[in-house]
């Protein structure tokens, strides 16, 4: 008797397909982990970089790096203290703008402005963080600077006050879109509980729903002076270039980045080290900044 | 009866509600127009937050409008004026911003998807590790990338200052920040449909290959542009590389390029020839341009993103 063809594959076929779709399976798993880990290797590639070239300066200097305060491009001596002053001081005024400006926006999206209004309002405050930050700094040169001498009838100019009120321009709009996201996790019971027992909104707003949401805008305030630390080019252009102790915050100055910026194009050998061990320190700070961040905001999600 | 009611003496526990309630409704509504007066304040700060949006877009398009015209974008700069000048146009930066983006983005896209299927698919100490450090990397300063170019590129492979090592800058900046949109996207297929895959008998490299990646593209597709975006507008990294004084067009990513970013930047420098004002200057005609590729990019990023949400639907 006949039989029909056999159009199912032989046990022999069969165990061929799969050992081939396993190798090409084991395949794919090597390649994935193979470039992740290849991406992870250029990483500490970049810090080995920065660090080896910074040596030689950090060598020479030791400690005097960061407690002297004279930077001089051109074959030294190089002490890094103003510059991380300059950074410290800009970014403490652009969290003391931010920060409330930050939380009060996020706020008044979640709580006073019409429901339907708010996807519409959040993007629209979003929207800065597509401008580019030599755009900032071009703004910030023209148009800020010539407004504050206008309201304060007198050559502010550019100045380390100046950056700092470009930087709170610049972080705010993370600090709205974080510090909104965690307050808008913060259950409705609180809300309810509190109204009920004929607490009035503002007091509902201070003493319940923002303090349940402290450690997740810490993470906001975290991030944000993550992004403050390290900007560069728009600081670059309206801080009013200068390496001596400020003695005042509407004086000129130099962060950290900036300096890198500015005086790169025109280092040494032994300048280019020592704008190396600048990077070097910026990469310190703003990575322990972003970790403390991150540790926080994870805190926020996980509670 | 009714007489009677009246005439008698005035009750002092009623009188002492009654004072009661005076006092609360007093209360009641101070701590209601302090509530008001919270809730504007923080009206205001949406309006403070508002300002400094409208004042730029008003600026860059008051002042860049009339430097938005075909020939300014395709023109050249006349020689001798390297940096920036309204008279001829930018064809130079559009076309360096263009490839330096470009070539960053050929390396960077299949290197950042590729690392997030492999941290979505991962949860061992090795994964974790390069999480974190992807999640600093998408917060590390721009300019330290260009540090770390100069070091490689420019210093220890002994390369001229061209447009490749800023697109190895740029690509070392946005393969984490694909990552990691990425890797959301694709942690936020439901875990259903891979079980129900490798259900099927699809083998794993298969069911992220025809399921988990194809659900997850909207995005990961998201991500990508507005990383893409974000390039664009950097100038940090690519200030310290490419070289810029060329006013010359170059389409060999070897040799000296210059962006629309730098051109900004430089402008500080070396200001128009062609005008001594500052409101007159080219310059706003190079940030009007550049804004609007980078709103084209994260607006189309939305979009393209929605549009294939409700294709599938």
């Amino acid at each position: 008797m006949s039989l029909a063809p056999n159009k199912e594959a032989s046990p022999s076929e069969v165990a061929e397909r799969i050992s081939r779709s396993a190798t090409s399976d084991r395949a794919y798993t090597l390649i994935t982990r193979g470039v992740a880990l290849v991406f992870g290797a250029v990483l500490l590639v970049f810090v080995w970089s920065v660090l080896n070239s910074a040596w030689p300066v950090i060598k020479q200097y030791n400690y005097h790096l960061l407690t002297s305060s004279v930077f001089s491009v051109g074959n030294g001596p190089y002490g890094a203290l103003t510059l991380i002053l300059d950074t410290l001081i800009t970014t403490a005024i652009a969290l003391f703008f931010a920060v409330p400006i930050g939380i009060g926006t996020a706020l008044a999206i979640l709580y006073v402005i019409p429901e339907r209004s708010r996807t519409v309002v959040s993007s629209v405050v979003e929207l800065l963080a597509a401008v580019p930050s030599v755009v900032y700094g071009l703004w910030g040169v023209v148009v800020f600077n010539g407004l504050f001498k206008n309201i304060f009838h007198q050559t502010v100019g550019l100045s380390i006050f100046l950056a700092g009120l470009v930087l709170a321009i610049m972080i705010l709009p993370t600090m709205v879109a974080i510090s909104r996201d965690v307050i808008a996790v913060v259950p409705r019971d609180l809300l309810e509980g509190a109204y009920s027992l004929g607490a009035t909104r503002s007091r509902t707003l201070t003493r319940v729903i923002v303090p349940s949401a402290r450690t997740g805008i810490l993470g906001a305030i975290a991030l944000a002076a993550g992004r403050a630390l390290g900007e560069t080019i728009a600081v670059a252009m309206v801080i009013g270039f200068s390496t001596y102790l400020p003695h005042s915050i509407f004086s000129g100055g130099a962060t950290l980045a900036s300096m890198i910026a500015t005086k790169f194009g025109e280092a040494t050998t032994e300048d280019l080290s020592a704008l190396a061990a600048l990077a070097l320190m910026l990469m310190v700070i703003t990575a322990s900044v972003n970790a403390g961040a991150r540790y926080l905001t994870r805190k926020a999600s996980a509670s | 009866m009714t007489d009677l009611l009246y005439n008698l003496p005035p009750d002092p526990i009623l009188e002492r509600r009654a004072a009661i309630q005076r006092l609360a409704a007093q209360s009641l509504r101070r701590r209601q127009s302090f509530s008001r007066g919270f809730e504007f304040a923080m009206a205001i700060a949406l309006i403070i937050s508002l300002i400094p949006l409208v004042s730029i877009l008003y600026s860059l398009i008051s002042k860049g409008w009339r430097y938005l015209s075909i020939p300014f974008i395709s023109g050249l700069p006349p020689k001798g004026y390297a940096v920036l000048s309204s008279i001829g146009g930018i064809r130079n930066a559009v076309i360096g911003t263009v490839v330096i983006v470009g070539l960053a983005a050929i390396v960077a896209i299949p290197v950042g998807i590729t690392t997030a299927i492999y941290l979505s698919e991962s949860n061992g100490r090795v994964a974790n590790t390069l999480r974190a450090a992807v999640e600093i990397m998408t917060g590390m300063p721009s300019i330290l990338l260009g540090v770390f170019a100069a070091e490689i590129i420019v210093t220890r492979m002994n390369h001229q200052y061209s447009g490749i090592a800023g697109s190895f800058a740029l690509s070392i900046l946005i393969v984490p920040v694909i990552a990691k949109s990425s890797e959301l996207a694709l942690r936020g297929v439901p875990q259903t449909l891979r079980e129900a895959g490798l259900a099927l008998g699809a083998r794993p490299s298969k069911v992220t290959r025809g399921i988990i990646l194809p659900a997850a593209l909207p995005g990961i597709i998201t991500g990508t542009l507005l990383s893409l975006a974000r390039a664009m507008g950097e100038t940090a990294p690519v200030l310290l590389v490419t070289g810029y004084g060329s006013g010359i067009l170059n389409l060999n990513p070897l040799g000296t390029m210059i962006s629309m970013p730098l051109q900004i930047y430089k402008w500080n420098q070396f200001p128009d020839p062609t005008t001594s004002s500052q409101e007159e200057s080219a310059v706003w005609g190079v940030a009007l341009i550049l804004v609007l590729f980078i709103m084209v990019l994260s607006i189309g990023s939305r979009l393209v993103a929605a549009r294939m949400r409700r294709e599938r639907r």
